[in-house]
């Protein structure tokens, strides 16, 4: 057993307990000690991964595996890692962990609620470990599918049309996604003996410039309506304000980031020519993105509506700093899906504990809330701070590693986006600074909320765990951008000798 | 007639007698137990279905009227193995008063059909495709109307066989174009004399709408909803699965080995074709309240994906559509299952019914869950292997366009399958289908299906031995 089918096998395992427990109180305390098995498994990967390059292992992935699964397509259960799918893993084991903890108190049908919510984490699990397109888009449906279940029946407001809405429109990118990876696929050899659905092994060749620019856009399209891609972003909003609030944590935190992964993963690194050539388009689309998203979110009143709209802000930069193409955007890209995971799954946590105090999400009926609940409504405010990047914790190192990357790019159209996309942070300080205001100082404006309690023990270690992570980022974000620039040097070059410019 | 001659046709040979069998048998059975016929007959028939995997000879017969070959015998397998599940979902419904003195006419007429389609897939003759086809449409007709006391059941048994008739006669008129073109009905010489002119192709057509009306392809479909509807929920499954695949097969030998030289018409017609059955099956669906008339036009859009897997003419191509076939008969009998269970136990048929199912019978709504999921083709159960493998043996010939189609298709297949996951799973109903539990028979009917779908897409054994099988144009 390799460590890395581990990290699928832990929750195929979790879920079978589950499944066998006859009580349903101990269904929690199985997930939470599966996923804290993961977060564990998770630091002795980062360990093991830091030693193996240390110990001086140049190879592009490392910890391979690979398994020959159906052999007349070639297709193979290959696993591997590099330091951003590493990074990626230990975001994905934080989030979840505290996503065990957020929806400690769920009240109806607890076991398929954990059920659920563990094999999504699963799905997601093994799309980051893998290195075949097969096992990849098959893991990748397999994290979207419960989150039908998860708004449709753990919801609030209209469930069932967010839940229907965002399962389509995922499952839709994910239909172009499919084509795109044939198209890979049976172009991956030049004499069409050895077709392969290995990453590696597909970017030694180079895909014919006909069929990167029909593959592509399908390929970048079908991962970006998850990375909430304009105009393919509208699941977002209704389908994060109606989840239930370890799925919003879980949705916004992590599966929105397979987007931005298989992206930069699958499509750029496979096709770099034309993601060279039709980067403009994208550009615009992402750019919109982060600029409506972020006005999206001024003009909202539900406060899970706000982070969903910033979400797709700091989701479309992500896309726009991969469709840059160089080092330092790319790295401050990945950064970014991390920075953007924890700190926005730390929101949705506390929207969801302040809700489940005060039974409304709706700003103008809030107020006061920090002479009631402090701690929560501080750690509210520190995530708020990171969101809108403030140095020293982590979405600063992320926002101006993307910047600083993005203006580096030759070609005077996209310097001049990048200023464009740079106000969007001033967009965001607006937004941020208005809820803070609105929601935590000033008067209390109901008496009701006058003897709220503060957060039970649970909603602090799920809080903590994420803050502690965010402020590590922001204060050594050395050992995280070192980690992922080194693995995506090999990417890079190969960006770079198929487009000189 | 030899020992060989007796093995090669072995499939056909043991069906005759497994119905005469019964038929006897029914004679000399205690009238007081008669319902233990369908024990008897289903041990029969599973015995015949084990046999039907042990190596057999191969090889034409009767001067090349009837083919044997690796194929066509796993073909006949794969349908075995639907027949028998569906044999043993229809248990419980056979155990009812009114079903009581027509027992062995059930499975008499069922296993006749099966003889037909035995005989219509080993046919390497148009005649003896002819009669196979036949043989297999009839005697469904007067199953369709088995509970002939119900109006809906007999109007289904009168529509089958009036459009079938149709369909036949369609057919037929093209083969006779084809002969007057060739001069011969032997598979292998019309192949051969087979050329571009008009008349041959217009042959060609008529006989592909004959074919088209068996599988329910748009735009010959309009039969398949009412007479779904009509009949007893098994018989439909049985026409959903069975009847079609086996349709499906000759078709697809037909087209691999008779008309490779007017391919790139047939691909243009199963384009066209296919893209109009997926699309109307789906939209259609949509529509449906009856769980029946709902799994009806499923089962046409399911047609729609699986002419995919014939359009490029490829090995991987007939791979994937028998495999298809067959998590196909796991998924569609699991479904069918469902709706037969609650049906048995209730008489609700409607997805409203299903409301709060899984508070009363989570197994049940699991079961379900699981079978559209395969359908819908959501990993990581077998439906999605199967999807995946029509699409590649598309793209592999570059109907990249047709693949996206198709793509989008199960999108829109899969908002009317969460439809009924919803209905089971979150919408509320004040009084939802008794919890009840089902016999024996249908439990174990329900392990096989559910096995099927979780084993045959990660066993990939399966595949790669189907692929062995196959063959391109």
């Amino acid at each position: 057993m390799d460590i890395l089918s581990l990290f699928v096998l832990i929750p195929v395992l979790t879920i079978t307990a589950i499944l066998l427990l006859k009580d349903t109180r101990q269904v929690r305390l199985v997930s939470a000690f599966g996923m804290g098995l993961q977060l564990l498994m998770a630091a002795v990967l980062v360990y093991l991964y830091l030693s193996a390059r240390h110990a001086g292992n140049i190879d592009e992935m490392l910890f391979v595996k690979d398994y020959l699964w159906f052999k007349s397509l070639n297709i193979h259960y290959a696993v591997g890692v590099d330091g951003i799918s590493v990074a990626m893993i230990s975001l994905t084991s934080l989030v979840v962990f505290a996503g065990i903890f957020a929806s400690w108190e769920v009240e109806i049908l607890k076991k398929e609620f954990f059920i659920s919510l563990i094999l999504l984490a699963t799905g997601v699990f093994g799309f980051f470990i893998s290195i075949d397109l097969f096992t990849m888009f098959m893991f990748y449906e397999l994290a979207v599918i419960p989150m039908y279940l998860l708004i449709g029946i753990w919801g609030s407001g209209p469930k069932e049309y967010s839940a229907m809405k965002l399962t389509l429109m995922l499952m839709g990118g994910s239909a172009l996604l499919l084509v795109g990876l044939l198209g890979i696929y049976f172009n991956s050899s030049p004499d069409k003996n050895q077709l392969t659905f290995n990453i590696l092994e597909i970017s030694k060749v180079v895909i014919p410039l006909p069929a990167q620019r029909m593959f592509f856009p399908l390929t970048f399209v079908g991962f970006g309506v998850l990375g909430a891609l304009f105009p393919f972003h509208t699941w977002s909003p209704d389908g994060h304000a109606s989840a239930p609030t370890a799925v919003s944590m879980l949705h916004a935190g992590v599966l929105m980031k397979l987007g931005g992964y298989g992206a930069f993963r699958v499509a750029i690194f496979l096709m770099p020519e034309a993601a060279h050539e039709l980067s403009w388009i994208f550009i615009i689309l992402t750019s919109i993105s982060v600029i409506y998203g972020a006005f999206g979110a001024i003009a909202q009143k539900d406060l899970k509506y706000i982070n969903a709209y910033s979400s797709v802000s700091h989701c479309g930069l992500v896309l726009f700093a991969v469709l840059m193409m160089n080092q330092t955007a790319m790295t401050g890209a990945i950064i970014q899906m991390i920075s953007h995971g924890l700190m926005t799954a730390l929101f949705f946590g506390l929207i969801g504990m302040v809700y489940g105090r005060t039974h409304t999400r709706m700003i103008s009926e809030m107020g006061g809330l920090m002479k009631v609940i402090p701690f929560l409504s501080v750690c509210y405010v520190i995530a708020g701070l990171a969101s809108l990047g403030l140095p020293g914790l982590s979405g600063f190192v992320a926002e101006m590693t993307i910047f600083v990357g993005a203006f580096q790019h030759p070609e005077l159209f996209y310097r001049i986006v990048t200023i464009i996309i740079v106000s969007s942070i001033v967009i965001t300080a607006v937004y941020i600074l208005r809820v803070i205001a609105i929601l935590l100082l000033g008067p209390t404006t109901n008496e009701h909320f006058e003897h709220l309690p503060d957060a039970k023990w649970f909603e602090k270690i799920s809080v903590i765990t994420l803050i502690g992570s965010v402020a590590a980022i922001g204060l050594a974000p050395f050992w995280l951008s070192t980690m992922i620039g080194t693995s995506m040097h090999p990417i890079i070059e190969r960006i770079l000798a198929l487009n000189p410019f | 007639m030899s020992l060989g001659t007796f093995l090669i046709m072995r499939h056909e040979l043991l069906l005759i007698a497994a119905a005469l069998i019964v038929l006897i048998a029914e004679i000399f059975w205690n009238p007081d137990k008669k319902s233990s016929i369908s024990l008897f007959s289903i041990i029969l028939f599973g015995v015949i279905t084990i046999i039907g995997f042990l190596p057999s000879p191969a090889g034409p017969l009767f001067g090349g009227m009837y083919v044997s070959s690796g194929t066509r015998l796993l073909m006949k397998n794969i349908l075995n193995i639907g027949a028998l599940i569906v044999f043993i979902q229809s248990v419980t419904w056979l155990k009812k008063e009114e079903n009581s003195e027509k027992i062995s006419e059930y499975f008499l007429l069922l296993i006749s059909t099966l003889v037909g389609m035995n005989f219509m897939i080993s046919a390497g003759h148009f005649l003896i495709f002819y009669i196979g086809i036949e043989l297999a449409t009839i005697p469904i007709a007067a199953l369709a109307a088995y509970d002939r006391y119900k109006n809906k059941s007999a109007e289904a048994g009168i529509k089958l066989i009036l459009t079938s008739a149709l369909s036949s006669g369609v057919m037929l008129y093209g083969l006779s174009m084809i002969y007057g073109t060739t001069g011969t009905m032997y598979f292998s010489e019309v192949a051969s004399l087979f050329g571009n002119t008009s008349l041959q192709i217009l042959g060609f057509i008529f006989f592909f709408a004959g074919m088209a009306f068996k599988i329910s392809i748009v735009p010959f479909h309009l039969w398949t909803a009412d007479v779904y509807e009509g009949s007893p929920v098994n018989i439909t499954s049985y026409l959903s699965v069975i009847s079609k695949g086996a349709a499906i097969f000759i078709l697809m030998i037909i087209l691999f080995k008779v008309f490779p030289i007017i391919m790139g018409t047939w691909q243009k017609t199963i384009f066209v074709t296919s893209v109009l059955t997926m699309t109307i099956g789906n939209l259609f669906a949509i529509r449906q309240q009856n769980l029946k008339r709902f799994l009806a036009f499923s089962s046409i859009s399911q047609a729609g994906y699986i002419l995919l897997g014939l359009i490029g003419g490829n090995q991987l191509g007939m791979a994937s559509v028998m495999y298809y076939i067959l998590v196909y008969i796991f998924s569609n009998l699991g479904a069918f299952g469902v709706v037969t269970a609650i049906s048995n136990a209730t008489g609700k048929e409607n997805i409203d019914d299903y409301n709060g199912l899984y508070q009363t019978n989570p197994k049940l709504s699991l079961i379900m869950t699981l079978a559209l999921f395969s359908l819908a083709g959501i990993p990581p159960v077998a439906g999605f292997f199967g999807k995946f493998f029509l699409f590649t043996a598309a793209a592999q010939q570059g109907f990249y366009l047709l693949v996206l189609i198709a793509v989008l298709n199960t999108i829109i297949s899969l908002f009317y399958y969460l439809l009924v996951v919803k209905a089971m799973f979150i919408s509320k109903n004040e009084n939802p289908i008794g919890s009840f539990r089902s016999d024996f028979s249908t439990r174990f009917a329900f392990g096989i299906c559910v096995a099927g779908i979780v084993v045959t897409g990660f066993a990939s054994v399966i595949f790669e031995a189907i692929k062995n099988l196959s063959f391109g144009v």
